[in-house]
């Protein structure tokens, strides 16, 4: 049994109604939590593509693929946990923050490279994106001055290579050409 | 490619109205009847029918339609069909289509769905059905527009019957059934971007299994329902008699590989033979085929069959490694594989590991109801057995869910596939007389025997008026012992004897026959069920025998669910541990 970390699974699927009510119902129905799931259109035109983040160990993880690819809908799965890629959130954070306090917040936005895009005299709000862990960071720093309201995305991922999604020709699940 | 229906006018190109196009594409598709409930959001459709070569059978209520659909599939291979109107009649249908995608059964439901305008309005007899029905089918769809009836629908067949087979909705609504539009029909291979219905076994995968099969010393194989829909049983009887190894089969795998087969042990799980549980547990290698390790069939998973590799033989990826780890998972068509591991494996008599196997049968026979005394009494498994010898095992059987389907699975011994039919998955009691009916339509020329318990036959038993109006005729056998039995064994095993709300009281089912006009014969005596079964056979229409059999009886061997497979509680029969044996219990008491 090998251990349970946070798999990010990138997800091809056909722009149809309910699409998302059908991948969201399997994992409940599956009882595979979902950390966070985003999704979007792609370049394709009638593809979407769903960035679905869960905790699952290696036999677990093939299953969600397995049983992601018995969708009629579900063109592609790729489970990128662990290939190179670049996984961004975006939160906006609306902290409490007076006049003295504004050098010290803006200093911090520095740090962590993200952007104060609206500010009154007593609240300013801040604009970042990166991993989650980094995004976590930011919020700890500022936590200390109150924040009022926090909102962000699920993971979006990306390999950095190129991969070669060729949605006329997918794959087959993982779990045809191994024993986990 | 759809061979042209003689019956049928050629519509094509002509501007036909949705309800119209829905029967086209149903009779292109080869549906010769249809289960069903009319309503107001499906009455277009109804209205349309009258004009196409299908026929209808009117049931008294839409789960009896999907339940009936679902035999109709299970005794011909062929998808069934069913149809239904919006809201209670759609979610009536629910029930049925739960049960026949458990069992992987080939199944397309139309329901009728309100106008779209006013969908998402709570009107009068609205349900989000595709919404319901998603954790249940295997694909569903929304219509909304004339021109998707026919795309859609061919869409659905292919998908209830491609791969590892499943039901499919689909939801049409009120207004594409009135509309009309330009009639096409397009033969071309259905081609969906994300559907993978067939799966080519790996080479590498198959040359691991055969080195495994070669080192093996205990092997077994287990025979699953995908052996019937693969109709792998001459691959499989191929390989077992090159091999000589032998087969275990589960609930849904029985009439698979012949029970009569030198190497058949018979079924394994809660309620199979102790030394098939037995050789499972001491196996250094199983060969499951087309099964999916349910927790019927394991027992406690983390003490099951720890001494063997498993070689996994299934269609559907997602099945590998779901309960039981795979050692070579190979996915692919049941009699494809074995086809392809038949040249490549070798020759074994293996005579220590059958002799091992034989021995561990010891005492099995005399504890067996079936060897023991009837001392006058009526006990099911011997109903079950005599009804087994009186038909020459021939008969097409149809089980409800409970004591009897177990019994049924213990004594009724199936040689050829798709001769028994029940809900093994879901276990939905009230499925087996609609689902008699239904595989009756599908083979008429069959003996077709509803096996059911009290319960269970009280839940759809209105289907008899359906039998009356359709005079089509099943044989029943109503196993009456006043108790929902496989609860009350249970609360007899587990929950200190305490019986709650299992006695049941029933109607007189001599009478609902006859009150159907139909032939009702009651049974109190071992000695009675030859000439019932004969004057059964014997008569025209539907007959229901009230077999009145022991009340406390217990389906023995059984693994307590959870439990490690190889523990199993077996019926008592030595004379010092009389007191849960019916059997002394009732000789005492003359």
């Amino acid at each position: 049994m090998t251990e349970t970390v946070k798999r990010t699974f990138a997800v091809f699927v056909e722009d149809k109604p309910g699409v998302l009510n059908r991948v969201a119902s399997l994992f409940r129905r599956r009882s595979f939590n979902i950390d966070s799931l985003n999704v979007g259109a792609t370049h394709e035109a009638g593809v979407s593509r769903m960035t679905i983040v869960c905790e699952a160990n290696e036999d677990k993880a093939k299953r969600i693929e397995a049983n992601l690819y018995k969708m009629v809908n579900v063109l592609w799965v790729d489970d990128i946990t662990h290939k190179q890629s670049i996984n961004r959130v975006l939160a906006l954070i609306k902290v409490n923050c007076n006049r003295e306090q504004r050098d010290e917040i803006l200093k911090i936005c520095d740090v962590f490279r993200a952007r104060a895009i609206d500010m009154s005299p007593d609240r300013v709000t801040i604009e970042i994106t990166g991993p989650q862990d980094k995004v976590e960071g930011l919020v700890s720093v500022l936590r200390p001055f109150g924040i009022l309201e926090l909102v962000q995305t699920g993971t979006v991922a990306m390999t950095r290579g190129v991969e070669q999604h060729d949605l006329a020709h997918p794959t087959v699940p993982a779990s045809r050409t191994s024993a986990a | 490619m759809t061979p042209p229906n003689p019956k049928l006018k050629n519509r094509l190109g002509e501007s036909l109205s949705g309800s119209h196009i829905i029967w086209e594409a149903l009779v292109r598709e080869g549906v010769e009847v249809c289960f069903g409930y009319p309503g107001g959001a499906i009455m277009p459709a109804y209205d349309a029918m009258i004009e196409y070569p299908i026929h209808h059978v009117l049931t008294r209520h839409e789960q009896g339609a999907s339940h009936m659909a679902d035999g109709y599939a299970r005794a011909s291979g062929q998808v069934g069909v069913c149809i239904a109107t919006s809201g209670p009649g759609a979610t009536n249908l629910v029930t049925g289509i739960a049960t026949a995608m458990l069992d992987s059964i080939p199944m397309v439901c139309i329901t009728g769905q309100v106008p779209s305008p006013l969908i998402g309005s709570d009107a009068f007899q609205e349900t989000d059905i595709t919404g319901c029905t998603i954790p249940v089918t295997k694909h569903n769809y929304l219509v909304t527009k004339p021109e998707q009836i026919a795309p859609t629908i061919r869409e659905a067949f292919y998908i209830a019957r491609s791969g590892r087979p499943g039901p499919v909705v689909v939801d049409i609504t009120k207004d594409a059934q009135q509309q009309s539009c330009v009639f096409e029909w397009n033969d071309d291979e259905i081609v969906l971007p994300g559907y993978r219905p067939d799966y080519a076994p790996l080479a590498e995968q198959l040359e691991d299994a055969v080195d495994l099969i070669k080192h093996a010393k205990r092997p077994i194989i287990f025979s699953g329902h995908g052996i019937i829909k693969a109709q792998a049983t001459e691959a499989l009887t191929k390989f077992v008699e090159k091999t000589n190894i032998p087969v275990a089969c589960t609930l849904l795998g029985l009439g698979g590989f012949p029970a009569s087969h030198p190497r058949n042990l018979g079924m394994m799980g809660m309620h199979g033979e102790t030394w098939v549980n037995k050789a499972i547990q001491d196996a250094d290698l199983i060969i499951a085929v087309g099964m999916r390790f349910d927790d019927r069939v394991t027992g406690n998973l983390k003490t099951y069959a720890q001494n063997a590799k498993k070689i996994h033989i299934e269609l559907d990826p997602a099945e590998i490694n779901k309960n039981v780890h795979a050692d070579v998972p190979i996915v692919g068509d049941a009699r494809e594989v074995l086809e392809e591991l038949l040249p490549q494996v070798d020759k074994c008599d293996r005579p220590e590991w059958l002799a091992y196997i034989d021995e561990s049968k010891g005492d099995s026979a005399v504890r067996d109801i079936k060897n023991l005394p009837d001392l006058g009494k009526l006990y099911a498994a011997h109903v079950i057995h005599d009804l087994y010898r009186f038909t020459d095992g021939k008969a097409l059987v149809v089980t409800d869910v409970g004591q009897h389907q177990m019994w049924e699975a213990q004594y009724y011994k199936h040689d050829y596939p798709r001769k028994l039919i029940t809900s093994g998955g879901l276990g939905t009691m009230g499925f087996a007389l609609p689902a008699g009916i239904g595989a009756k339509f599908a083979e008429p020329g069959e003996s077709v025997w509803v096996i059911c318990g009290d319960g269970g036959f009280q839940m759809t038993q209105a289907e008899l008026s359906t039998c009356a109006q359709e005079g089509i005729k099943v044989n029943v056998a109503i196993i009456n012992n006043g108790f929902l039995g496989m609860v009350r064994q249970w609360q007899e095993f587990f929950f200190g004897g305490r019986y709650v709300a299992t006695p049941l009281l029933s109607p007189d089912f001599v009478k609902i026959a006859e009150a159907h006009a139909l032939t009702g014969i009651r049974v109190e005596k071992r000695s009675e069920v030859e000439a019932a079964v004969r004057k059964a056979e014997a008569t025209k229409g539907t007959v229901v025998i009230d077999f009145r059999v022991e009340q406390e009886d217990a389906v023995y061997p059984m693994v307590p669910a959870g439990a490690t497979l190889g523990d199993m509680i077996e019926r008592p029969h030595k004379p010092g541990n009389q007191e849960h044996n019916p059997i002394f219990e009732t000789g005492e008491d003359e």
